[in-house]
């Protein structure tokens, strides 16, 4: 049983067709990278998925169940979640408080007005487990918005997996980082999917990290689908080389 | 660890003993009870205001709504209904709840000015029924022929009628019961959920917090404690006129908070004692108190936009 199902998924913003006519179907502990030139319609997609965009028409099937017209919200319940392009945290928090919120949530609690001191020593104990997964323990007790932006992108990637997602979608994990940042993410990315067989869809745009990481590539052009097969037939596919990589490389 | 909690419970200390004793040194200070009960009173709006802006970040502007609600339906209760202080203010109180957790559902889904335009117009609804209703509001004359009327507690009577130390406490124990709710909500898993939409809307959303529905929540407890305080305010006054729901009683809460600093939990309330005070020393001066009044008000967003708290928890920092 597949774990993700895109049928037909188009949107429209007026006369622009964004994305048009996409399919998509994710495995479980797949890890799937969808890449494109800029503008095709990569992150509009993403959007539909997280149900951050409602689209036009075609469905979204995860884990059997129709979930195309459910808010954001109901969709993290049912073990979607996301990181953004540009991060988003909450920046006058600090990581430990970041953290502790999403664990919070995920927990049920977020209506307590109290909690038990065995729930309160649970939270704690997945916050500091979070943290050291990331590296993110001796930054525990500063603000995210003064942390460099590697390390903020850590912490929105551990807050979404503080959610207990069973599908992570990541876009552009490593957009504006250096060499070490990018490589930190991405070692970060392939130990969530190796060692917790998570799945993951990323968009991304360095092409070092995407045939590092994925199983299978999915390339958009102008809001269709181009191409989509295993990393090695992605780089030896000739409309791909002419509508992107050759313009990358 | 033991340094960082005197220094956390510090302010907390020094504004208690402040409360506590206020009716001993006000006065010798050129001030009267009567005054650092208005402080209370208000710096309680102005604290439920903050729970909504500077704990949620949603700006309402139309808070004079429901103090007004809380203030009529208390003064119009005791004047009409039964003559028991008590029960007046639970009636005021909950009508003005109950006024925000109606109109809730119609605005929450607003953001940022169209919130507050929006929360203006809700307002100003009630201010106009308050207005024309000659025969059972009093009009623009306000409500009369009522006072606040001693309390009846089985065992005892407190005469808050005529002695305005018993009353001044008894506002101050509605204070401290209100102000330790909201301090207690905000620690929690709930009060969290709430500091995390202020901070991030789109993340909070995408950790499964259902928003509005959470902004609704923060909006009606908000709302709650405002009515209570327009109630006090009724009874302090003993009167109630249509200005207690005018936006610009609204604006004057925005203006408290953001004078003390809302982004600290008693900000808000030294916003409403210097608001307080310098309106009334300033108007025994001069007509145009409230240029004044604007001009510290330019003068504090100018430079310390974190409010005269926030100035003073920098200084202490660094």
């Amino acid at each position: 049983m597949s774990l993700l199902r895109v049928e037909n998924v188009t949107k429209q913003f007026g006369s622009l067709v964004a994305v048009n006519n996409v399919s998509m179907t994710v495995e479980q502990g797949e890890l799937r990278a969808v890449i494109g030139p800029n503008g095709a319609g990569k992150t509009t997609f993403f959007n539909t998925i997280s149900g951050f965009l409602k689209p036009t028409s075609g469905q979204i099937i995860f884990n059997d169940e129709d979930i195309t017209s459910l808010l954001p919200a109901r969709r993290v319940w049912r073990g979607v979640a996301r990181t953004f392009q540009i991060t988003e945290v909450f920046p006058e928090l600090s990581v430990r408080e970041n953290l502790r919120t999403a664990v919070e949530v995920t927990a049920g609690y977020r209506l307590s007005p109290w909690l038990s001191g065995d729930a309160d020593e649970e939270i704690r104990a997945r916050v500091t487990e979070l943290m050291d997964m990331s590296g993110l323990v001796d930054k525990a007790d500063r603000l995210v918005g003064e942390l460099a932006h590697g390390d903020q992108r850590a912490t929105e990637i551990m807050m979404a997996l503080a959610l207990k997602p069973r599908l992570l979608l990541l876009d552009e994990p490593t957009a504006g980082m250096g060499d070490q940042e990018t490589y930190d993410i991405t070692q970060l990315i392939r130990k969530l999917h190796h060692d917790q067989k998570l799945t993951i869809v990323l968009i991304e745009h360095d092409m070092r990290v995407v045939f590092h990481l994925a199983d299978r590539i999915m390339v958009l052009a102008e809001g269709k689908v181009l191409a989509e097969g295993a990393p090695k037939d992605i780089a030896a596919n000739e409309a791909v080389q002419a509508a992107y990589l050759g313009k990358a490389a | 660890m033991g340094d960082l909690d005197i220094n956390k419970q510090a302010p907390n200390v020094v504004v208690w003993l402040l409360l506590l004793t206020m009716p001993f040194w006000l006065s010798h200070v050129g001030g009267y009870v009567q005054l650092g009960t208005q402080v209370v009173v208000l710096g309680l709006a102005a604290m439920a205001l903050n729970f909504l802006l500077g704990y949620t970040g949603v700006l309402s502007f139309g808070h004079a709504a429901y103090f007004g609600l809380g203030a009529y339906g208390t003064a119009m209760t005791i004047r009409y209904l039964v003559p028991s202080t008590g029960l007046a203010l639970v009636v005021g109180t909950v009508v003005g709840t109950i006024a925000a957790a109606i109109i809730g559902p119609l605005i929450i889904r607003l953001r940022g000015v169209y919130f507050a335009m929006v929360t203006i117009a809700f307002g100003q609804v009630f201010y106009f029924i308050a207005f024309r209703w000659n025969t059972v509001t009093g009009g623009d004359d306000g409500l009369t022929g009522w006072t606040r009327l001693p309390l009846h507690l089985g065992f005892t009577t407190i005469d808050i009628q005529n002695n305005a130390n018993a009353f001044y406490y008894l506002v101050l124990v509605l204070f401290a019961l209100s102000t330790g709710l909201m301090a207690w909500l905000l620690r929690s898993p709930f009060g969290r959920t709430l500091i995390a939409i202020r901070e991030n809307e789109r993340r909070a959303r995408f950790l499964g917090i259902p928003v509005d529905q959470h902004i609704w929540m923060s909006w009606v407890i908000s709302c709650c404690f405002v009515s209570l305080a327009g109630g006090l305010y009724a009874l302090l006054n003993n009167f109630v006129d249509p200005r207690a729901l005018y936006w610009t009683q609204s604006g004057d809460f925005v203006i408290m908070a953001v004078l003390g600093g809302m982004r600290s939990f008693w900000g808000p309330l030294i916003g409403a004692a210097i608001y307080v005070v310098l309106r009334d020393y300033l108007s025994s001066m001069t007509e145009n108190w409230e240029s004044f009044i604007g001009l510290f008000f330019v003068l504090v967003v100018l430079f310390f936009p974190r409010g005269v708290l926030g100035m003073i928890r920098r200084r202490v920092m660094s």
